[in-house]
Formats: C-alpha cells, sequence, structure tokens
C-alpha cells in the first residue's frame, strides 16, 4: 500500500541510484537549442561606460548577444517589488552581475563569445557590509517592528541589564544542482519553460512580464531539482526569463546551465544580520525586558528580504517568554548579491541572536545556561504562552521535546563527565549544550497559504497526481502519493506523479516555508475526496446497494462499512463510472484557515501551528588550533504524526548538518571591494561525512498529531536547521572551559561562523581573561580578516 | 608502436573516438554523448557528483575498481581503460549498492547519488565499504547519516558477480598512445626516455599525470593544450622500492598506492595522506604532480621537507639528485630545467648517528577538517639521543610562505637542547616569528603565525601522550 505513515523510500529512489531520473539540463536535446554564457561585471558599484558587442558577434558559433534592447517587456525580475533589472542598462549593482548574455550554437561558442565582450566602467564606491550601510542609511523598503509592553521601561527597572552585538554570516545553498532554464517555443508565440525552480507560478509570471506576455503564453515545468534550499525560490526567475529573451530573438529553443562558480558568483544566498540588543533580567535568570534592533544584508534588490526579516523579527523569542520585548528590523542595501530564502528564511538569524542573549544572561549570573534556558520557557496559559506579536501558543510541547532529549542524551550525567574531563585535560575541552527549536509554520503572507491539486483516473485504473509542490529531494512527492493513495484508497503504484506545471495547477505558491505538504497534502486529499464522492454512488450500484453512505475505498477495493464481505474492485467502478459518463478527474483546494497578519502593528496570528525539537550536542575543541570534532548528536523532534518516518527523519538529519555547516564552517569571503572570493567547493567548505558524528540519535516525538494538518503531521522541512544551535552554544561551553581556574567568564564570545581560526580567538580571549584585569570579554567578534 | 586511435570501454561497450579532443573531460564527453546519468556538481573535482568507476591498477598490480572524478579526467588518459558509471552498474539488475542506498534512503535530491553509487560501488569490489570511500562525495540533503547507513549494510559483502569476473579478465596494464584529435596531441609514452626524446620535439608540452590539478584548467577551459605528455604510463616513474635505508616512490606512482604500500614506514606521511584531497582524487594524483606543482600549500611537500626528501630528476642530458629543499625557488617555481621531470622521490630511513628515537608527525588544518586546502600544514621530525636530547630536528610548513619551507632558524636552535615543553615553549615565540604569510579568505597572517608555533607544541603533547585513546561515544 505504500500509504502515509509508512517508511516509503523516495519516489525517485530507483532513478536517482540509477542515474534514470531525469533532471532539467538532463532532458533530450531539442534541435536547435542554443546556449546561453554571461559577462559579468568586475566591479561591485560601477557606471557602464561602454559596451561593445561586435567582436562577439564575429566569434564562430555566436548567434546573437542579448542586450536590454532585446528585453520586450519589463526589464526586470524583481519578486515583491520590480527593483531587480535584468540587463543593467547604466550601472552595475553587485560584482558579478550578468550584463549581457551571449548566445552561441553551444555553450563553448557562447563563452568563447563572452569573452570578446568590451565592457568598459566607471567604478564607483560600493557599500560592502551592513556597518557601511547603516552609516549611509541605504536600506531597501520601510523599518519593520514588533512590540509587546514596554520594554523601555521594564529595561530601566531591571535587576540586571547588558548591551550586546552579534553578527552572523550568509550561506550558499550549494544545492547540487546548478540553476538550469530550459526555453522552448511552439512557433505560435507560446514558451515552455524547463526550469529548476521552487516557485514554478512565479517564473511563469516574471517570464510573462518580460516577454511582455500575458501570463497563459508560458508554461512552465520543474521536473525535479538537484536540491533547493530556498536557493530556487525566487533565483530562477532571471535565467528563465534570460533564456526566454533569447528564445524571443532567435525564435529557437535556448538554455542556461550555470556551472558552479557562476552560480555561486551570481545567486543570492542566506542573510548575514547583524544584532544589537539590550536585555533585562533577574537574578534568577528570567529574561524581563528585550530591545533589539536586527539588520539583515539584503545586498543589490530587495528580493525576498522583507519577509526573511518578517521572519526573524517573529523568532527572536524562539521558545521564551519575554514580557516586554521591542524589536526593530531594517534591510541593508549593499553592492552584494541579492539575498534570498535558506531554509529557516530569516528564523535561524532570528535565533542565534536569543540563544547568544540566553547564554550571556546565564554566564552572567553563574548559572549554567540549561537552567537559564528553561526558566525562560514559554509556559502556561494565556500571556506567558503568547508570543511578542500576538499569537498564543497552544499546544506547547517546548517541555515535552526538552525533558525528552535531555533525558535521551542523559545530559546531566554527561556534563558531570565533562567536567572531569575538562579538568584532566589542558589541551582539550568539551562542551555540551541544549537548545531548543519553536518555529512557525505558515507564510507570513496570508495570501500565499493556499494549494491546489489535479487528479487524472484513467479508464484502467491508472492515475496522475498533480499537485503546486515542487520536488527538490524533501520527499514531497513520495508524501504527496502516500497521501493521495491513503485518501483514494489505492495502491500507489496505480499513481504517476507529474512534473510540477503551471498548465496542471495554476497559481501555486512556491515550495516553502515547510508548507509542501500541508498545503498541497490537503489539496490532494480534497481532489480524492470530490472523486470518492463521484464513484462511491457507482460502487453502491454496482454492489445492488441502496444508498451510497458510507463506502469505504481501501486496498483497491470499495465496499460499504456495515456489509464489507460485498466488495468491488477500484478498476471496476472506474470503467462503470466512464460508462455512466462521471467525470474521472478533479481538482483539489486548500487554505489554511484562521490566519491573518498585519504587517503595520505587527500584530496576528500568522502561523497555524509551531513545530518543536531540541537538540543535545557534545563537542571537543582543541585548544592549540581552534578546530573541533562534534562527538555526539540526541534530537527529539516534533513532526506530528509522522506521514513518512524515513523522510521526516532525513530532512532532521540533513537540515541539523546543513545547519551546523552554516555555525560552524561555511564562510563567505568578500573583500574591500566587495568581491566574493569563496565562490567554488575548494574555498567555501560544506559538511562531509567526516564531521558528521557516529553517534547520532533522532527521536520523533510520539504520540503527537496535529489536529487539523494533513493525516496529523506537522511541517519538517526548516525546523531541525536550527536544533544546529546546540553545536554552537557547546561550542561556546568548551570554549569557556579554557578560563584559568577561579577566573569567573561572564560572557564567552564567539563568532559566527565558529570556525577553527574564530574559535582560537575565542579561546585566546578567555585564556588571557585571567591574566589581565580587563573587564570580561565584550561580544565582539574575532578578528576575522 | 604507440596505439594512435582512442580506445576505451564504457559501460562494457567498446568505443573508437576520432576527432574528439584529448583534453576535453571524460565528464563532458559523457554528458555530450547524452549519458546524463553522471552528473556536474562543480567541475573542480570537490564535490564528487561525478564520480565513475575506472579499472586501475591497485598496489599489487591487479586490476581493481577505482573511484575518479570524471571532471578531472581527459578522456585522452582514458585510453585502453574500462570506465562504469551510474547507469551501466545496474543494467539488469538493481546493483546492491544502489539497493542498499534505496532502502535506507540515502538519496533525497537525487543530485549526488549518481556520485555516491559509484564511489561505494569501487569500495564494495575493494572490500572497503565505510565513510572514507564517500569523503569526496557531497551531499546537501541527508546530512550523510543514511549514507552512512547504506554503508554498514555493505560492509563485509564478498562480491561474486559480474563485475569480479570482468575485473578477473582485464588488464590494468596501459599501453602507449600517440593521439591526435582536434588539432591537440595527447602522448603516453611507456618509458622515461620517450619522454624526454618527445620533450626534445615539444619543448611547449604539458605535462599530466593525474590530471587532479591540470584537470581543473581543462573542466573550465582556461587554456590549450596543443601537446600533452602523460606520465601515467611510464615505468621509470611507477614504482615502489622498499629498501632498509631508503624507500623510492615513482613520481607518478598515484598516491592511494602510496597510502597502501607505504603504510606504517613514515607516520607523518600516513597522517597527511589521511587529509589530503579525498579517494577519487588520491586514486590519480600523484607524489611528482603535488611537488612539481609547486603550490605553496601542497600537502606533502611539508612532510617530505621534514623527512629530508630527495628528488630524482632527469633530462635528455642525464639524472641528478637534489634535495627537496632546494627544489622550490619561488612562488609556484622551481629548479627544474626545460625538458626536465621528475622521475621519482627518495626518503631515506637511516637516522643521524646518536639518535635512538625518531618522532615524527603531520598536521593539516583547514576550516573544514576532511578534504580541504590547508590553511596551515606542518610536519616535524625529532630526533633523539639516548639522553633525550634533540639530535636533530626538521620542521615542515605550508601555507605560511611562497614555497613549503622549513624553519631552519629554529630547527638550528632547537639542535643539543633538550626535548622538553619547556623547549617547545621557549621556541614558539620564535616559531611565529619564522614566516611573514598572507592574510587570505582561508585564514588570517595571525591566524598562521599562531599555528606555526602551537601545532608544534600539540606535537610535542601528542608524542608526550602517545597511545592515549579517545573513548568512542555510543
Amino acid at each position: 500500500m505504500s500509504g502515509v505513515g509508512q517508511r516509503k523510500s523516495h519516489e525517485s529512489a530507483i532513478g536517482h541510484v540509477t542515474g534514470k531520473a531525469v533532471y532539467t539540463d538532463d532532458q533530450r536535446l531539442p534541435v536547435g537549442m542554443l546556449s546561453l554564457y554571461p559577462v559579468i561585471s568586475p566591479h561591485a558599484h560601477a557606471r557602464i561606460t561602454r559596451l561593445d558587442v561586435s567582436l562577439a558577434l564575429e566569434v564562430e558559433g555566436v548567434v546573437t548577444v542579448l542586450t536590454p534592447e532585446d528585453v520586450p517587456g519589463m526589464n526586470n525580475t524583481g519578486a515583491i517589488i520590480p527593483d531587480e533589472v535584468l540587463l543593467p542598462t547604466d550601472e552595475v549593482s553587485y560584482w558579478g552581475q550578468p550584463i549581457v548574455w551571449v548566445v552561441g550554437e553551444t555553450e563553448t561558442a557562447a563563452r568563447l563569445g563572452a569573452a570578446k565582450v568590451i565592457a568598459e566602467y566607471e567604478p564607483l564606491e560600493p557599500i560592502r557590509t551592513i556597518e557601511e550601510a547603516i552609516e549611509q542609511q541605504s536600506f531597501h523598503l520601510s523599518p519593520q517592528t514588533i512590540r509587546r509592553g514596554n520594554p523601555t521601561l521594564a529595561l530601566a527597572q531591571a535587576e540586571h541589564t547588558f548591551t550586546g552585538e552579534v553578527q552572523m554570516n550568509g550561506q550558499d545553498h550549494f544545492y547540487l544542482e546548478t540553476h538550469t532554464s530550459w526555453v522552448i517555443p511552439d512557433g505560435e508565440g507560446n514558451y515552455h519553460v524547463y526550469a529548476s525552480t521552487q516557485h514554478p507560478t512565479e517564473t511563469q509570471a516574471i517570464v510573462a512580464g518580460v516577454l511582455g506576455v500575458p501570463v497563459n503564453r508560458v508554461v512552465t515545468t520543474c521536473l525535479r531539482m538537484g536540491g533547493g534550499f530556498g536557493g530556487k525560490e525566487t533565483q530562477a526567475n532571471p535565467f528563465a526569463s534570460i533564456a526566454a529573451v533569447a528564445v524571443h530573438k532567435t525564435g529557437r529553443p535556448a538554455r542556461v546551465r550555470l556551472r558552479r562558480h557562476h552560480d555561486m558568483i551570481i545567486t543570492g544566498k542566506r542573510h548575514g544580520f547583524l544584532g544589537r540588543y539590550r536585555v533585562g533580567f533577574t537574578g534568577e535568570g528570567r529574561i524581563t525586558a528585550l530591545d533589539v534592533d536586527l539588520f539583515s544584508d539584503g545586498g543589490w534588490s530587495a528580493d525576498l528580504s522583507p519577509p526573511v526579516l518578517s521572519r526573524a523579527l517573529a523568532h527572536i523569542d524562539n521558545a521564551y517568554y519575554i514580557p516586554d520585548l521591542e524589536v526593530r528590523g531594517r534591510i541593508a542595501k549593499t553592492h552584494k548579491v541579492s539575498n534570498t530564502a535558506f531554509r529557516g528564511f530569516g528564523g535561524p538569524q532570528g535565533m542565534v541572536v536569543i540563544e547568544e542573549v540566553v547564554d550571556r544572561v546565564a554566564r552572567s549570573l553563574g548559572l549554567p545556561p540549561e537552567v537559564v534556558r528553561e526558566r525562560n520557557f514559554y509556559h502556561g496559559t494565556g500571556e506567558t504562552c503568547t508570543t511578542h506579536y500576538g499569537q498564543e501558543i497552544v499546544d506547547n510541547r517546548i517541555q515535552r521535546v526538552w525533558e525528552e532529549v535531555k533525558a535521551n542524551a542523559q545530559f546531566e550525567e554527561r556534563k558531570a563527565a565533562i567536567v572531569q574531563f575538562n579538568q584532566s585535560n589542558p589541551y582539550q575541552k568539551r562542551g555540551i549544550a541544549i537548545t531548543p527549536v519553536k518555529f512557525g509554520i505558515s507564510f507570513n503572507k496570508t495570501p500565499y497559504n493556499q494549494a491546489g491539486a489535479l487528479i487524472l483516473i484513467y479508464t484502467d485504473g491508472s492515475i496522475q497526481l498533480n499537485h503546486g509542490g515542487t520536488e527538490m529531494g524533501q520527499g514531497l512527492h513520495t508524501k504527496m502519493l502516500q497521501v493521495a493513495a491513503t485518501s483514494l484508497g489505492v495502491r500507489v503504484d496505480r499513481f504517476r506523479m507529474m512534473p510540477t506545471s503551471t498548465d496542471k495547477v495554476p497559481n501555486t505558491s512556491a515550495t516553502s516555508a515547510s508548507s509542501g505538504s500541508d498545503l498541497n497534502g490537503q489539496a490532494v486529499r480534497d481532489a480524492c475526496q470530490t472523486l470518492k464522492a463521484r464513484l462511491a454512488p457507482i460502487a453502491a450500484r454496482l454492489l445492488d446497494l441502496d444508498g451510497p453512505e458510507e463506502m469505504v475505498f481501501e486496498n483497491d477495493w470499495v465496499y460499504c462499512r456495515t456489509y464489507p464481505s460485498a466488495r468491488v474492485a477500484f478498476e471496476k467502478v472506474v470503467q462503470e463510472a466512464y460508462t455512466s459518463r462521471i467525470s474521472l478527474s478533479a481538482t483539489g483546494y486548500y487554505r489554511t484557515p484562521n490566519i491573518h497578519w498585519d504587517p503595520v502593528k505587527g500584530k496576528g496570528k500568522p502561523f497555524y501551528y509551531y513545530a518543536y525539537g531540541s537538540a543535545v550536542s557534545e563537542v571537543e575543541v582543541d585548544g592549540f588550533t581552534g578546530t573541533f570534532r562534534l562527538r555526539r548528536v540526541d534530537i527529539v523532534h516534533d513532526v506530528g504524526s509522522s506521514l513518512n518516518p524515513l523522510v521526516d527523519q532525513g530532512q532532521i538529519e540533513g537540515g541539523f548538518v546543513q545547519g551546523m555547516g552554516w555555525l560552524t564552517m561555511e564562510e563567505l569571503v568578500w573583500d574591500d571591494q566587495a568581491r566574493l572570493r569563496t565562490f567554488a567547493p575548494s574555498t567555501y567548505k560544506i559538511p562531509t561525512i567526516s564531521e558528521v558524528p557516529e553517534a547520532f540519535h533522532i527521536h520523533l516525538l510520539e504520540r503527537a498529531a496535529q489536529d487539523g494538518v494533513i493525516y496529523g503531521s506537522k511541517a519538517v522541512g526548516e525546523p531541525p536547521f536550527m536544533l544546529a544551535l546546540s553545536v554552537r552554544e557547546a561550542l561556546r561551553d568548551a570554549v569557556a572551559a579554557f578560563a584559568p581556574v577561579d577566573v569567573a567568564i561572564t560572557a564567552v564570545p564567539l563568532a559566527c561562523p565558529a570556525t577553527p581560526e574564530a574559535t582560537l580567538w575565542a579561546i585566546e580571549q578567555i585564556r588571557s581573561a585571567g591574566l589581565s584585569q580587563e573587564t570580561p570579554p565584550a561580544l565582539q567578534l574575532s578578528p576575522t580578516p | 608502436m604507440p596505439e594512435t586511435t582512442l580506445l576505451l570501454t564504457i559501460n562494457g561497450k567498446s568505443l573508437r573516438l576520432k576527432d574528439v579532443s584529448p583534453t576535453m573531460t571524460l565528464l563532458e564527453y559523457l554528458r555530450q554523448s547524452g549519458q546524463v546519468g553522471t552528473k556536474e556538481g562543480c567541475g573542480d573535482g570537490d564535490c564528487g557528483a561525478c564520480t565513475v568507476a575506472i579499472v586501475a591498477e591497485d598496489a599489487n598490480g591487479k586490476s581493481h575498481y577505482q573511484a575518479v572524478n570524471s571532471c578531472l579526467v581527459p578522456i585522452g588518459a582514458l585510453a585502453g581503460r574500462e570506465i562504469w558509471t551510474v547507469e551501466g552498474i545496474g543494467e539488469g539488475d538493481i546493483h546492491p549498492v544502489q539497493q542498499a542506498m534505496i532502502e535506507t534512503g540515502g538519496s533525497q535530491c537525487g543530485y549526488c547519488t549518481p556520485g555516491f553509487i559509484m564511489s561505494l560501488f569501487a569500495a564494495y569490489y575493494q572490500g572497503q565499504v565505510e565513510d572514507g570511500c564517500v569523503e569526496g562525495n557531497l551531499c546537501r540533503c541527508t546530512g550523510y547519516l543514511p549514507i552512512r547507513r547504506a554503508t554498514h549494510q555493505l560492509t563485509g559483502a564478498q562480491p561474486n558477480d559480474r563485475f569480479t569476473e570482468k575485473l578477473a579478465q582485464s588488464s590494468p596494464v596501459l599501453r602507449a598512445l600517440a593521439y591526435e584529435g582536434n588539432e591537440q596531441r595527447f602522448y603516453r609514452p611507456t618509458q622515461l626516455e620517450e619522454v624526454l626524446d618527445l620533450l626534445q620535439h615539444h619543448p611547449e608540452a604539458t605535462l599530466v599525470a593525474g590530471a587532479t590539478d591540470l584537470g581543473l584548467e581543462m573542466s573550465h577551459h582556461r587554456q590549450h593544450y596543443p601537446v600533452m605528455i602523460s606520465l601515467e604510463a611510464v615505468a621509470e616513474m611507477r614504482g615502489i622500492a622498499i629498501r632498509p635505508d631508503r624507500v623510492e616512490v615513482g613520481a607518478a606512482v598515484p598516491l592511494s598506492q602510496i597510502e597502501t604500500q607505504l603504510q606504517g614506514l613514515f607516520p607523518s606521511l600516513d597522517e597527511m595522506l589521511f587529509w589530503f584531497a579525498a579517494r577519487q582524487v588520491r586514486n590519480r594524483a600523484t607524489l611528482g604532480g603535488n611537488i612539481g606543482t609547486a603550490s605553496p600549500i601542497g600537502d606533502l611537500p611539508p612532510v617530505l621537507l621534514a623527512l629530508d626528501a630527495e628528488l630524482t630528476l632527469a633530462s635528455a642530458s642525464g639524472q641528478r639528485i637534489v634535495p627537496l629543499k632546494e627544489f622550490f625557488t619561488g612562488y609556484r617555481r622551481t629548479i627544474l630545467q626545460p625538458g626536465e621531470v621528475i622521475v621519482s622521490v627518495g626518503i631515506p630511513r637511516s637516522l643521524p648517528t646518536g639518535t635512538v628515537r625518531r618522532l615524527s608527525q603531520s598536521y593539516k588544518i583547514g576550516k573544514r577538517g576532511t578534504d580541504d586546502i590547508s590553511i596551515v600544514a606542518a610536519a616535524f621530525t625529532i630526533d633523539l639521543d639516548g639522553k633525550n636530547r634533540i639530535v636533530q630536528a626538521r620542521l615542515g610548513y605550508g601555507g605560511v610562505a611562497a614555497t613549503p619551507i622549513r624553519a631552519i632558524g629554529v630547527e638550528n636552535f632547537l639542535v643539543g637542547q633538550a626535548w622538553t615543553l619547556a623547549t617547545v615553549q621557549q621556541v614558539k615565540p620564535m616559531l611565529r616569528e619564522a614566516f611573514t604569510p598572507l592574510t587570505d579568505l582561508r585564514g588570517s597572517a595571525d591566524y598562521r603565525r599562531m599555528l606555526v608555533a602551537n601545532l608544534f607544541e600539540k606535537f610535542f603533547v601528542e608524542m608526550a601522550t602517545q597511545g592515549d585513546r579517545q573513548e568512542v561515544l555510543a
């Protein structure tokens, strides 16, 4: 059956392991396919003073060069606001921005042509960092604020206060499949876009806008993606658009396939953030007031920066009740890639800040960080279980996941053992930390919380399943097959999962915000219910029953609940339905109920529910080099009643390791000219198998069915990413252990990512805390280059 | 007579290639010919998505399946080779490594999966299915845990199937090649004399062995190569001779063979080879290449400097032996003359008079432990007399100067000193000032200076506590 709840392998697993699964660039080449290659800006900020493409046109095999005049419609691909020029006309805004695209008979011809394009620039001063943007008041859009109570007053009355600053790096998505878009014309003015995109509808709309044609002339299909992680939510749009411009100009099919370096240079990444805070708290470590400014590095255009910032503001609390809280956010406009969605979507950045604050509160009082964390949890009902934006947390499971993982990990015993180890080891120190995650599920923007499906049953009983979500490895299609099989009561192998296509299900939302199975699952079930409602009377008639009530669809049979021994095969019902002229296809639709958000007031109930998890990590840090080894991880995570435990476990494991990469090794380095220096896997390091410990224990929270969500499941794509904060906090714990005996450490500075170098500087600062009589180290970044 | 056509076998089908550029990478060839199961993740040999298996010679001279990055191998170098890709191994029945990955949920997006499959495939027949066999494969989805479960499922398998049969039938011996395609010549001589002769005729020729460095240039089409001479099959460069006083390693011996054959002889070499790139690269990369490219961040030169290695160089005018420490003359510059090649690397095993104990180890620090380019690499050899005094000290470093370099001043200071923590702490400030490293994207100059000194102390502490083993957490 492979219905919901089973450990079904990925629906494409056989295709994956045999190389037969087709990705966008693996399709059979259409005759006359052209290839595009970009000419990119060598400056982060400059005026274009001369552009001469004539030499490129002389290269054998070069068909044309696309310049702004070739764009028939809007020369803009901005997702939220039209501030993202496709081909710049006068100014370049970041290093690596494509200025023209050369179109060749082959990729080689296009590449050789690109080398012949002459572009001259008058360099301008770039804004390189968030700090420079603040200084020059260079921001995107307006500030955002969420406020509860009166933090100014509460801070003034607080027993203890301190201020601090924390900065964190961005992150490259490093999906294994780089951006690829094919556009194929039909000769009648229509365009079929095949793109590696998480948001086919938006890609369709933007391509149509760039071409200046109605949306119905463009179909966007996503076969599957070789990873997305948010990096293909908006970022596919310019590549699909420019390929479409090539098609428009030449009348021939055309493709963009970015090679890795270009992908890393051109596309947006996770936002780096700067947080500045002032916190007030009691002698017991209860946080009474928090005032935070969050600045994100938006890069050159707005892209999705506004909702990313919203989510950061909404997750500044993580799992903690803070009575008086104000958080303000701004998006820095810098001359860098336009930063975009990435798993967690601002949530991780907000949580890095609060976890740093909580740790520092604990250390300043000499209390164990886990005790202070626990003391500040949302609890009870009403005000103490209501977020700063006014949403009451119903079914709060923070304490549950926390206690379970603490027990599973034998936290207290191991903490004691670590104290012992650290006393007898001067050169290596171990650290352990437990951190919680509470993550809001739903798009902050309410209209996105809808989905559609289309199911087509054929007369032989085989079925095509369409829904609006895209498959990027997260197992959405697998889960949708399980939902459809269970809903319709048939074997899963009756279904063919169709590629996501805007001519099947229109006006879809991005597959993002962890929402894929929640939204599309309900839509699929809705379609199944429509079909069952039509088929039930047919089955009843075939079974000579009086009415269609209580018909059960199960295991390819249809029967009456009260008389199960008489049953009819699903195929037979389908054939009879056709003969009786009953429609065998149906759409399904879903909208998330009871959510609302007022962005002006920063209040509402933006989330349908929350996902919870908690993790314990133990590390060992080498005091000579700052390198560390992750020794053991324990996780308890709440996925509700899992649709597929194999897939969900994969999401938790993968999210955790990706988060660990962001927090400990993945370092985007920009030079003083705002040029990205880390645009290849030789310089930008994501985790390998060797960084993942053997001792890695995941437990899915049991008896956890979530009301009102598809088969009681919960979203799982993003929340586990933030479990990796336990690694960062464990590193901090280990760094603290380097303090000289009898020196009380009130704060442990640790840059983010905590690379070996950053960790060594942190250790050095802690070591020297006892030697000099200076004030304890402030939360300052280490002197990284 | 050398073969003039490019004959190779892909997934059991024999191919005769004409007019194909010999420097086209295997990956490009596969994808352009419609064999798109093999994926390009980076084109840099760093992600492993393009991994395929080739039949090659193992350390015992027998055929085995070997994982290589197809994005780095020029197709000319594959003349006479058998190649297996993800599409070929599962024809008919799905292969056990494929089955294991399906069952454990080892694929999510699936784009890295073909590479993992081929790394696992090679390891399966080598009897080495473990983490190490996929350390050169990046996965962004799974966090590797289900892939590790797949390796556990495959551990201990003793395959006896069509692939073991084929292996028994195939010969790993490479024949001479003189191929021309796309107006490019690709030579693969089998005798040193022929190499020197070719270099006389083609002074502009580019030498290549495993192509793990040069392959990047080919993958990114950064240069045109009218003439390329592969050293892969040269008999004089392929041997390893282990003698009581000295080990001689041919310049074209792949590192994975060195790993196996010299295991246990030089702890610092063992250690550095463990951290050297990843399996796919070590299967192709050679000692001669790692030295000849003269990168300041090559992993092995610091080790070989600390072991006092010597190079045998050959040209048409004869052979000469030079100490490695005299080989590097500047950033990516060496004493190699036009027409001259590295034939072999000699590592002495005899200890200086009076030595009763040799301590030797190496360290590599990168942002990531595995498969990264070092921020600083260091290798130390300390010879001690019966009174724990330093008879001879060699401290080799990478990543701190324009060339791999020794801390000669500190070495001289150490001779005659007692091997104690006090001595080490005494030289730490000297070591911090020994070099003037640069700040770059990998690390700051300050960090590098700190590591130069700290690694030496780490070495002392580790040698003093040798034998202590850490418990493994369940």
